[in-house]
């Protein structure tokens, strides 16, 4: 019984994603989850996914990143110009942009972590700075479209080498791949778990959880299988999330992260260089903002003046629902993953059903103060 | 004779469960107009949440039994309610607001004021005369985070004044003063008893209870075990501990036989400026040397420079322009940050574990590794089953008690979360290990480990530097004690010539010649 209430603790937010998909699968009669939409249910929220990475470190060692959306908004700009009007190749004006992202962080992180300004100002100053930059950038204007090969990143698919007619075989193998992969290393993990005497979860639920996400991996990429395939930026996207969940969770990296937004002065004390570790977490969130940006460009295949604006608010929302803490130390990659796909599957769902863009916001609001209310009341109890 | 005072406060049979725990059982508890009544427990004994029930923190009808005050029944919807009647509590963490002056804090939530607007002048005339009945000498309007915890302290009981307290409720009031600001604190209880002012006292110093409570109340794992008068004869600490413990605690430090070897640890001329007023120099030239097997000690009074030398020699911590040098086993050794004074082998046990010794929301096993990460992270990947194996070794080493190595160090007792900072530190492989106030705010049978630890560590040979503020801890457990006053080291005594009296000697001539 208990370990089923911690489960249902630590799953809690897994477990509303599920309910809300099937809540707006029922309200759009099937529409939700079909091939077509599901893809671009993962196109639309893949920015927001690839910058609630690094915000999570953000928030987890204790800061706030508000630049994020102008940043995002002003690298589709450089790579406008860049591409469109110096017609540079897509490989070194990517490159280039993220560069430009990662020093944008590092300003930033300077001013945070060396000269001890509250993150919440520089970045508030940041978002000014950059959403007035992107304007001057494209004088005001849209500029596009980019190359062909740039626009793959974002509405291409991987090809397929079987050539299996209706069903996309590759797409389809990767995710049972990928499920077999999964099960495996947890199992692994599991088995060293119990021989060193560790605590872990009773057999049951194990299996039941691996089972409900061989499942959810299956079904998805058979789903997607059934139109194009898997889309390049999902391979992506997969990719950055098994890093930062791997850094977050494994590594002395993410280990630190943790401590420092547990408690700076003990973290200091135990032999971390926290001002290092903060300026670092920032760099790193400039270059994800920057390669979100590069994505949403290529996926609007324009930049304009007014891109990113607002999407720090969706990428922190996700990262608070996905239980970090405001106060930081606390919060899982994986749980701000989960949290930007129940805001993106709100948007798609409440879009479907025809709301109004006024009565969408005040939902999402809504889910937010319930999610955070929900987590902290969890924990006052426990 | 005792029942012609009339009881101010009387509780009885209080009864109060959390889930899964009993935490009082039938607790007794009777205060009398004008005295000043100490509860003395281990941690864990009950003391604070009795205290919760009193001032109505948990409401009436969330406990068993009744509480009478004044002579009527009553019961207490909330702190409101209890403050109301005068009862008055004073946290250990005092709840005053830096940024705010003395007269703000003293009347914040009770501003003298018409229509909204604060009376400025009624507020500090009334202040003035409450900071001259607490002997504070400070202008109202000064701010309280520029106060010392002395002063911040006469602040509270200031503004528990203004709400014409009857009874006074001290936790731990004593835990971070000195021994004169002690000492000024409890004559300041006295003076308040004289003018009728009930006071319950809660703390682990016995010494300071049996110098000033008229009646001693000892509890027990939730339940009253007696309650000593103290006016008909006075009462031992050693009898307040048998009570506490529920059997003689012949010794309170383990008994020592220490092979000291040669010099391990050896700091020169180390200078220090203050962090914020340049020029200033808070530590003036110490030189110290820490041999194999030694506990050696550091006294003095609150703001002598303890901790700041401390912070100073691990990893330049505190202050700036710091020069001298520090050799280990005769080779200098470079301590500018703190990752190389831990790979040098030094290790610093902080005086303040919840603020900056241990990452409360983190589990066991994740604070005992982070000072030593890369041990257990081969390549940077951290092998969780190692890193358990780790925690799980120390578990039994230092007999930590816990749920499972699992839980967050926020919900172990002072003591056990002492155990896992020793542990992180010991994780290090120190060859110093500096501990700082190691047993604060600990119960006597913790401290009783911790001091067997530390001296199982000094028999193995590490060297060890232990500064605290309690002296009998200093006597019962260094080979060799220094005394330091304002920066300096004003005398270097052997445990055996060595006493209290002649360490407050050493500091008030080292002030009389300051002064002169």
């Amino acid at each position: 019984m208990s370990t089923l209430k911690h489960g249902l603790r630590d799953y809690g937010m897994t477990i509303s994603l599920v309910v809300i998909m099937l809540l707006f699968e029922i309200l759009t009669n099937g529409a939700l989850l079909q091939p077509l939409n599901l893809t671009n249910l993962l196109l639309q929220n893949s920015y927001i996914v690839v910058m609630a990475l690094g915000m999570l470190l953000v928030i987890v060692a204790g800061y706030i990143d508000l630049s994020v959306g102008s940043v995002c908004g002003f690298i589709g700009a450089l790579a406008a110009v860049l591409m469109v009007q110096h017609g540079w190749q897509p490989v070194p004006a990517v490159l280039a942009c993220l560069a430009a992202g990662a020093t944008i962080g590092a300003a930033q992180g300077w001013l945070v972590a060396y000269a001890r300004i509250p993150s919440f100002i520089v970045t508030l100053g940041g978002m000014l700075v950059f959403k007035g930059l992107s304007l001057a950038l494209l004088a005001g204007e849209s500029v596009g479209p980019f190359p062909d090969a740039f626009q793959r990143l974002s509405s291409g698919f991987i090809p397929d080498v079987f050539g299996g007619g209706s069903l996309h075989l590759l797409s389809l193998a990767a995710g049972v791949g990928l499920a077999v992969l999964l099960v495996a290393l947890d199992l692994r993990a599991r088995g060293k778990a119990i021989h060193h005497h560790m605590e872990v979860e009773s057999s049951t639920f194990f299996a039941l959880r691996n089972a409900a996400i061989v499942a959810a991996l299956v079904y998805l990429c058979w789903s997607l299988a059934s139109y194009k395939g898997l889309p390049n930026v999902l391979v992506l996207m997969a990719l950055l999330m098994a890093l930062y969940h791997f850094v977050a969770a494994r590594t002395t990296l993410g280990r630190r992260i943790y401590a420092l937004g547990g408690n700076e002065k003990a973290a200091r004390l135990s032999g971390i260089d926290t001002r290092r570790l903060s300026f670092l977490t920032f760099v790193n969130m400039g270059a994800l903002a920057a390669l979100a940006g590069l994505v949403f460009a290529a996926r609007l295949n324009t930049a304009t003046p007014k891109a990113g604006q607002g999407f720090e608010l969706d990428v922190i929302a996700a990262c608070f629902i996905g239980g970090a803490s405001a106060s930081g130390g606390v919060g899982k990659v994986i749980g701000a993953v989960i949290g930007a796909f129940i805001m993106g599957v709100m948007n798609n769902g409440m879009s479907i059903l025809g709301i109004g863009i006024d009565y969408q916001q005040v939902i999402k609001g809504v889910v937010l103060l319930a999610a955070v209310f929900v987590d902290v009341y969890n924990r006052n109890r426990a | 004779m005792s029942d012609v005072v009339p009881a101010l406060l009387e509780m009885r049979g209080i009864g109060k469960s959390f889930p899964g725990v009993q935490a009082l059982r039938d607790v007794q508890l009777r205060v009398r107009a004008g005295e000043i009544h100490a509860i003395v427990g281990e941690n864990g004994a009950g003391k604070s949440t009795l205290m919760k029930v009193l001032s109505g923190v948990y409401p009436a009808g969330s406990y068993e039994g009744e509480i009478q005050f004044d002579g009527a029944p009553r019961r207490f919807a909330g702190i409101h309610d209890s403050e109301q009647l005068g009862i008055i509590i004073i946290h250990q963490e005092l709840a005053l607001v830096p940024m705010l002056s003395i007269a703000e804090n003293v009347f914040l939530g009770n501003e003298p004021a018409r229509a909204g607007v604060i009376d400025r002048y009624a507020m500090h005339a009334r202040t003035r005369a409450l900071l001259a009945r607490v002997g504070l000498d400070e202008s109202p309007a000064t701010l309280v985070g520029t106060l010392g915890v002395a002063k911040q302290q006469a602040v509270e009981i200031a503004k528990a004044l203004s709400k014409q307290v009857r009874l006074l409720i001290l936790d731990e009031p004593t835990a971070s003063l000195n021994e004169t600001e002690s000492a000024r604190l409890l004559a300041l209880l006295r003076e308040l008893r004289s003018q009728g002012i009930a006071c319950i006292l809660i703390s682990h110093k016995l010494n300071e209870i049996t110098q000033v409570a008229d009646a001693i109340t000892v509890l027990r794992d939730g339940a009253t075990i007696e309650t000593l008068d103290c006016r008909a004869a006075p009462v031992s600490e050693d009898r307040i501990v048998r009570g506490m413990v529920g059997r003689d605690l012949t010794h309170r430090y383990p008994e020592r036989h220490p092979r000291i070897g040669e010099v391990v640890f050896e700091v020169r001329d180390w200078r220090v400026q203050h962090e914020q007023i340049p020029g200033r120099e808070v530590i003036k030239g110490l030189n110290l040397t820490v041999r194999r097997g030694e506990i050696v000690g550091i006294a003095g009074l609150m703001g002598a420079g303890r901790t700041e030398f401390a912070l100073s020699l691990f990893g330049h911590s505190y202050g700036r322009r710091i020069s001298g040098s520090v050799l280990l086993d005769g080779r200098t050794i470079d301590v500018s940050t703190v990752s190389r004074a831990i790979a040098a082998g030094l290790a610093y046990v902080t005086e303040d574990r919840k603020g900056s010794g241990l990452v409360l929301e983190d589990d066991i096993v994740h604070n005992v590794s982070l000072a030593n990460l890369a041990a257990v992270a081969p390549g940077g990947v951290i092998d969780a089953a190692r890193e358990h194996q780790v925690a799980a070794g120390y578990r039994e080493q230092l007999d930590i008690r816990c749920s499972g190595l699992a839980q967050r160090v926020g919900q172990l007792s002072g003591g056990n979360q002492q155990k896992v900072v020793l542990a992180k530190w010991l994780f290090t492989r120190p060859r110093l290990l500096i501990l700082d106030e190691p047993t604060r705010g600990i119960d006597v049978g913790a401290k009783f480990e911790i001091y067997t630890l530390i001296d199982r560590l000094a028999a193995d040979g590490e060297g060890i530097l232990l500064i605290s503020s309690e002296l009998p801890e200093l006597l019962g457990m260094c080979d060799r004690i220094y005394v330091m006053c304002e920066g300096r080291f004003v005398a270097e005594l052997p445990a055996r010539a060595a006493s209290q009296e002649r360490i407050m000697h050493a500091i008030v001539t080292a002030q009389a010649t300051a002064q002169a």
